[in-house]
């Protein structure tokens, strides 16, 4: 067990190695640098400003100066946000998108596996249509479009939530984008454990548990449910790393200040440091989160050997 | 409930004596005021911020040796009064005694000579600093060839401050409300160095002083207990939120968390014309939505009557009406109307009837060597936006209909548009505007002058770049503006741009805020308004 850990882990450095690399000369391919705009530069403080951020240095020096900074875990400046630096804007924004992404995490996860259950329990049945109609509508309507009509509803017309925003301690303000983020959510999740928890109830053993005389309640919940998570489990790893990484819909509707909308920012205004700074550690996060569930699915499922 | 009403009693008292109107309409008990904003800005160091974002944050925090009015006007600021010597290039300053910082500092002539230095000093990195190229030594320190001591600001006492300019520069007063020309704290610049103006650290001289900030969130002000004029500030705090996303922004408003938004979405208007006109303000802005023609290609590289063609086709009462329908004035020149101490100059044939334009358009149009079997064709290039698209595809569709241009538009990720535009090699007509950058006619002449950097469309006619030269050392008003008005009517005449409209400012402002009036800068001070009780 052991072993396998270490030598997935081993195993990442390559990849993130890889990832890095390429990031690092795509964005630089990219027309345009970070101090165009509309203004056009004295020549000497075009200079002075390549020159404090080394711009002014050949690509491959450039290249291995990052490399050198990441291996002690320092982003760099930021190109856009003079005065921070990508450490501290990545520790601001991810901690505002954990906060909304993993509570939309779990009440998907919660809503999701009760409504598949339910579903698949009911099959064929009114009940079940309900769930996967719903559930359909969850995966087909984008996003941008759910967001402004809860907006609409909930804070314009009922004015029971803000419409966005994230100053002030009060819990409301997630409540919207947390519901809007586990919406689709929501619907995969339903899925997935509907058609899963169909099959295992068809299998063998749950046959077996039932002829025996337990109760329908044991069945699903100690016999059936375990196998069954097993599809969910396998979708949350990447999901969960996209999901707490934020959306930039979802922030750029509800006005919140998240790792998403630094990414696209730092992309458009050729902020450099800051988009590799967002990619490295979202690459970090997706081999951690498949690492994780790797490891779960050992815990959970008995015929997964680590050898 | 007694209280509440003691402390709106003592509120009134204290206005009355303040020399506020008195109030007809109750204030309301908490004077919080919610602004949208707009893009985050990218810091709050006056010296290098750019946008307009930050410049509207900036102005509640500092004040510079001069301010607007609330409706544009010039008033004075930090500097009480001030005397121009007879040649128009010596300007001496007269501060406020009164004036403190917000740790209670006194603001001093020397923070001006120290904010200036700083401001033109290469090592600071500002974008801006060409603004302040009229100052004496300015260029040459912003190129690196003269230390930032050798600038012509001078401080004769603690309250008096000298500046010395290169050639009289009528618009330097104005100037001086720019975030460029804002004073800065020394000791804390000194103290915390790049740092100095994230919250905790910043030490500002205006009506308010920075309390928090949450990047991609908002600006957090409160009153700055020290400002000299303290007592009349109504406003205790004032949130600037980041809005990026109009749609949003306008829910925000209608749902009561924004008493002022920084735009409003295109595809809203109507919808807002008929429910909100009333909290509506449109207000002419200093900016031109144009197109410019690319002179070091073909086809209109050479080709007068080809530009000039094109010019006259397009219909731009139906672009202001019909597309971007705020009340833009259609332009045809290059200044825009209501700019300080100066005519708008609009040619002859934009008062000739449509039919009569057209007719000429499609003669000059097949003077220039084209026609029905042998029709322009054009790329159309313009940044990423759905307000641009929809313009481009009018004028496509005019230049089509009218002249029987095949029109190709492309477009362009913003960055990706700059770096073509400024590379003149594969643009042919291109999209461009322009907001100026204080309120005189200067502003956008220069643009057009053979060596500014965003003549996009490479033009360089000699005259231009005389009556230009002129006009930054003409000390007389009247000359001046004579000089500048008759470069443009030179400009216009070799067509090297397709002026669209005039911006106009909108905003959507809650009937509870007080003290709004529009102006064409689109400046406004917090420390102005109040806010009603429902």
């Amino acid at each position: 067990m052991l072993r396998y850990a270490l030598r997935r882990l081993v195993g990442a450095i390559p990849t993130l190695l890889v990832l890095i690399t390429l990031a690092f000369f795509m964005i630089r391919v990219a027309p345009g640098g970070p101090f165009d705009s509309e203004k056009s530069l004295p020549p000497e403080i075009e200079a002075n400003l390549n020159e404090a951020y080394h711009l002014d240095e050949p690509l491959w020096q450039q290249y291995l100066r990052y490399m050198g900074n990441i291996l002690q875990g320092d982003f760099g400046p930021s190109f856009q946000y003079r005065e921070y630096s990508v450490n501290e804007l990545i520790a601001q924004g991810f901690s505002v998108s954990l906060t909304i992404g993993g509570t939309a995490l779990l009440v998907a996860l919660l809503v999701g596996c009760t409504l598949g259950i339910i579903a698949a329990l009911r099959q064929n049945r009114p009940t079940d249509y309900a769930v996967m109609t719903l559930a359909m509508t969850g995966i087909s309507i984008p996003n941008f479009v759910v967001a402004p009509l809860l907006i609409l509803a909930f804070a314009v017309g009922l004015g029971w939530f803000p419409a966005g925003g994230w100053e002030g301690d009060s819990l409301a303000k997630i409540v919207l984008p947390v519901i809007a983020l586990a919406l689709p959510y929501i619907a995969y999740i339903s899925r997935l454990m509907r058609s899963s928890m169909i099959e295992t109830l068809r299998s063998n053993y749950i046959r077996t548990a039932r002829a025996k005389g337990m109760p329908e309640r044991v069945v699903i919940l100690r016999h059936a449910l375990k196998p069954a998570f097993m599809p969910v489990l396998s979708f949350l790893g990447p999901a969960a790393a996209a999901i707490i990484t934020g959306s930039v819909v979802i922030e750029m509707i509800f006005g919140i200040p998240g790792l998403g909308r630094y990414f696209v920012q730092g992309a458009l205004n050729r902020d450099y440091t800051l988009v590799m700074g967002v990619v490295v550690f979202y690459g970090i996060l997706i081999i951690l989160f498949n690492f994780i569930v790797d490891l779960l699915y050992g815990a959970l499922d008995p015929k997964v050997r680590y050898d | 409930m007694m209280r509440m009403r003691w402390s709106a009693a003592i509120l009134a008292a204290v206005l009355a004596a303040a020399g506020l109107p008195a109030a007809a309409a109750e204030l309301a008990k908490e004077q919080i005021l919610h602004k949208g904003n707009g893009a985050e800005p990218q810091t709050l160091d006056p010296h290098r911020a750019e946008g307009v974002p930050s410049s509207h944050i900036l102005r509640d925090l500092y004040e510079g040796l001069t301010s607007s009015a609330p409706n544009g006007d010039l008033i004075p600021g930090a500097a009480t009064h001030w005397d121009i010597s007879d040649d128009g290039t010596v300007y001496t300053f007269h501060l406020r005694p009164k004036a403190r910082w917000s740790n209670g500092d006194p603001v001093t002539a020397e923070d001006f000579v120290y904010g200036l230095r700083r401001s033109v000093d290469p090592a600071t990195l500002s974008k801006y600093s060409q603004i302040l190229s009229s100052i004496r030594n300015a260029e040459a320190i912003i190129a690196g060839d003269k230390p930032p001591e050798s600038l012509g600001v001078q401080a004769l006492g603690p309250h008096t401050l000298q500046i010395t300019l290169k050639a009289p520069t009528p618009y330097l007063l104005g100037l001086l409300n720019h975030s460029s020309a804002y004073p800065v704290h020394r000791a804390s610049v000194e103290e915390h160095g790049e740092r100095f103006s994230r919250p905790g650290n910043l030490v500002s001289n205006g009506a308010y002083m920075l309390h928090a900030q949450v990047l991609q969130s908002h600006v957090h002000l409160k009153k700055n207990p020290h400002y000299w004029e303290a007592d009349d500030v109504v406003i205790e705090e004032v949130y600037y939120h980041a809005t990026e996303d109009q749609s949003s922004e306008l829910k925000r408003y209608r749902a009561g968390e924004l008493h002022w938004t920084n735009e409003v979405p295109l595809s809203q208007v109507r919808w807002i014309r008929e429910n909100m006109d009333e909290e509506f303000r449109v207000a002419t802005y200093l900016g031109t939505y144009y197109y410019g023609f690319n002179l070091t290609q073909p086809p209109f590289k050479g080709n007068l009557p080809l530009r000039r063609a094109l010019t006259m086709a397009i219909d731009r009462e139906i672009i202001v009406n019909k597309v971007t329908r705020l009340g833009e004035q259609p332009a045809y020149s290059w200044v825009p109307p209501g700019v300080y101490n100066y005519e708008a100059q609009v040619p002859e044939w934009a008062s000739w009837p449509w039919e009569q334009r057209l007719a000429e358009a499609r003669r000059l149009y097949k003077e220039a060597g084209y026609g029905p079997d042998n029709p322009l064709r054009i790329e159309l290039r313009y940044n990423t936006s759905e307000n641009h698209k929809k313009i481009a595809v009018a004028v496509a569709a005019m230049l089509k209909q009218n002249l029987g241009v095949r029109v190709n538009l492309i477009n362009e990720e913003w960055k990706v548009f700059l770096q073509t535009r400024k590379q003149k090699r594969i643009t042919q007509l291109f999209r461009a505007g322009w907001i100026g950058d204080y309120n005189d006619a200067y502003t956008f002449s220069e643009l057009l002058h053979s060596k500014h950097g965003i003549n996009d469309s490479a033009y360089n006619n000699p005259a231009y770049d005389a009556l230009l030269e002129q006009a930054a050392v003409e000390g007389d008003f009247e000359r001046r503006r004579e000089l500048l008005q008759e470069a443009e009517e030179l400009m216009l005449q070799d067509q090297p741009i397709m002026p669209i409209y005039f911006y106009v400012s909108k905003k959507m402002v809650s009937p509870r805020v007080d003290g709004f009036q529009t102006n064409i800068m689109d400046h406004h001070y917090t420390k102005n308004f109040r806010l009603l009780a429902r």
